[in-house]
């Protein structure tokens, strides 16, 4: 599904609900369980984890998934198979989140065209900036897959500006400073001060992420952004389970966090 | 003149900078006082005296007239970098960023390190301007350089053990660009090597180019000539860089880069990035680099700790391809000869980084007529190396 269609026919979760998962860890038929049950409770877009080895982005939580998921042999193949199997099944967009080396290797325009061809909606490449990104969001548009972009708190003003206008399906806000990772008490000031000129920038729906990780924290920012990005805190609470036992610790994560 | 990055950091087809939103617009700060400092006459005047009062500098052009045998003719050179204030050509970078980051009102210095040769470089001149700094070190290389980790402690850094992925420079290097995506505002990196996003790899090497500078000069004043022959060890690259700028619009002058290809380029456990990567994008650039069918960085290999990287600079890449540098492997093996034969011929204890280009300049020379000059930057002292030689050697006794 569509960016823009998930994103308009969202009704269950205020903010919208867009968590991340490691394909492939520990296995990708967990993957896929845990996807179909976010998918059942609301997620509105699901970021799905291609693994690589220098997650220069993500903290220890998300860098040890992708370490786990190396271990099994997972492939870029192998993630664009889950994608086509769960695509035509849910409700919800599925966006890849992959490091631009292992993309770049496997081809731009291949890439775009099997991620389009899988049902993928869209690609986050956390490690390329607004200024290496124009070839590849010309691809990639092409095929119709979305390429949210990042802003983070360091980003000046009127840059955050020509960033929101080269995203497509959402905008991405990085809440802090540094990587990915669960936080006990993250500041969202830094957010609110940008909020309301990306309003003015974008009609793209705006998506928080790095560190929301507590029902406090969905509650704190309801008002402020469309969505939510919850990683590591899901993948802290999916710890050492596989099959129905990650399904069951997927379903009472996401009810906690709705609470 | 040394090759000017295009306006986003390329050089060719190589650099860029390739890294999260959250560090662009601290390159985009550094660029822009770097700009500025490079434009400081000042700046430089004060650059140079740390490095005359500070480092020792200029260094010697050492004719070495054992080195090739006793009845050789072709005149052999060494750029001594090894005699630089903590043995190596690493102060000189650190030297130059340290004085960056105070003019820019930096409070903290971050630092990866392999073999803790940068480490060290970099505790030096947080100790000398009054900097704390945080070095980063992959677990593995914390129990084996165990001496430069009390070194840097000496010093009043600390040091911070990686324990993720291989838990080697790449992985301390990945955790540098975390902690300082992390604390951006207050903390300047200071990258080792000519690697990592633009500006890094034309900012380090610009800290390393006085090599080039005082080996050209002391060629034309001492042979009246310049050199046929430089050659440089290659891992990121940055005494390389430092010695190849002064000759690169000397057609004549050939360039040589010598990387490390552990136990064979083919074998698998190598590190020649050039000579047995492909093209990918690693630390924020596109370069060469030893990768995956699927573009994951694969486990280096190399005797040497200095060179024992997946990457390297992206100008060395462009090089390269446009040929005006030429990069060749040497083995493990071949590099522990040369590192034997300069002690004992020479009265020099290479750093075994240096070995590898050493080893190479023997191979060279017996190509070579009188009528040439050959230079090799020693670029570092062999004292680090001495317990991992030794324990190499009694394995070696033992098996025999």
């Amino acid at each position: 599904m569509r960016l823009a269609d998930a994103f308009a026919a969202r009704s269950q979760r205020r903010p919208a609900f867009v968590p991340y998962v490691m394909a492939g860890d520990p296995d990708l038929a967990t993957t896929e369980a845990v996807v179909r049950a976010l998918a059942r409770n609301g997620a509105t877009a699901i970021e799905l984890g291609i693994p690589y080895g220098d997650p220069l982005a993500d903290g220890p939580t998300i860098a040890a998934a992708g370490a786990r998921a190396l271990a099994s042999g997972i492939t870029i193949e192998d993630v664009l198979g889950s994608v086509a199997r769960l695509a035509p099944e849910i409700p919800s967009s599925i966006v890849l989140f992959t490091y631009f080396n292992p993309l770049d290797r496997y081809g731009l325009e291949r890439f775009a065209r099997d991620a389009a061809r899988a049902g993928a909606a869209g690609a986050i490449v956390p490690d390329i900036a607004l200024e290496e990104s124009e070839e590849l969001r010309a691809i990639f548009a092409c095929h119709g897959i979305d390429v949210p972009m990042l802003v983070a708190p360091s980003t000046p003003p009127e840059r955050a500006v020509k960033i929101a206008a080269a995203s497509s399906g959402f905008l991405y806000i990085v809440s802090r400073l540094g990587v990915t990772g669960a936080a006990s008490e993250p500041d969202f000031a830094p957010m609110r001060r940008q909020v309301a000129a990306l309003r003015a920038a974008t009609d793209l729906p705006l998506a928080l992420g790095f560190g929301v990780s507590r029902p406090e924290h969905v509650r704190a920012v309801a008002d402020d952004v469309d969505a939510v990005i919850v990683g590591s805190a899901l993948i802290d609470a999916l710890a050492g389970t596989s099959g129905d036992a990650a399904v069951a610790a997927t379903e009472r994560f996401v009810a906690e966090l709705f609470a | 003149m040394p090759i000017e990055p295009n306006a986003r950091g390329y050089f060719g087809a190589f650099g860029g900078r390739f890294v999260p939103e959250v560090l662009v617009a601290a390159l985009e700060e550094l660029e822009a006082a770097m700009r500025s400092a490079f434009a400081d006459e000042g700046f430089w005047a004060e650059y140079r005296e740390v490095l005359r009062d500070f480092v020792g500098r200029p260094s010697a052009l050492y004719p070495a007239l054992r080195f090739l045998g006793a009845d050789a003719s072709v005149p052999l050179l060494f750029k001594r970098e090894d005699t630089n204030h903590t043995g190596a050509h690493k102060i000189n970078n650190t030297v130059g960023q340290a004085l960056l980051a105070r003019r820019m009102g930096k409070r903290r210095l971050i630092a990866e390190t392999g073999a803790g040769q940068h480490g060290v470089a970099t505790a030096t001149v947080g100790a000398k301007f009054g900097l704390p700094v945080d070095v980063y070190m992959g677990e593995l290389d914390v129990e084996r350089q165990a001496l430069n980790v009390y070194i840097m402690q000496l010093l009043g850094a600390t040091v911070h053990r990686v324990s993720g992925g291989t838990k080697t420079l790449k992985d301390a290097t990945n955790e540098a660009f975390r902690v300082w995506a992390a604390q951006v505002e207050e903390s300047f990196y200071v990258i080792g090597s000519v690697v990592g996003a633009h500006p890094y790899p034309y900012m380090v090497r610009e800290f390393q180019k006085v090599i080039g500078e005082e080996t050209r000069a002391q060629c034309l004043e001492r042979y009246g000539r310049l050199p046929s022959d430089v050659i440089a060890c290659v891992g990121g690259g940055s005494n390389a860089m430092g010695i190849f700028s002064a000759f690169i619009d000397d057609p004549d002058v050939r360039l040589w880069g010598v990387e490390a290809a552990g136990e064979g380029v083919a074998s698998g456990r190598t590190a020649a990035a050039l000579g047995a990567g492909s093209v990918g994008v690693l630390h924020g650039s596109r370069s060469y680099l030893l990768q995956s069918e699927r573009g994951q960085v694969i486990e280096t290999h190399s005797i040497s700790a200095g060179l024992d990287y997946p990457g390297v600079g992206p100008e060395h890449a462009f090089l390269k391809d446009s040929g005006r540098a030429t990069y060749v492997p040497i083995s493990d093996d071949e590099a522990l000869a040369a590192f034997y034969d300069c002690a004992k011929s020479e009265g020099i204890v290479p750093a075994l980084e240096s070995a590898h280009a050493l080893a190479f300049a023997k191979k060279l020379a017996a190509q070579r007529t009188p009528d040439s000059l050959i230079v090799v930057n020693l670029s570092g002292r062999g004292d680090k190396d001495i317990a991992q030689v030794r324990a190499l050697r009694e394995r070696a006794e033992v098996r025999s």
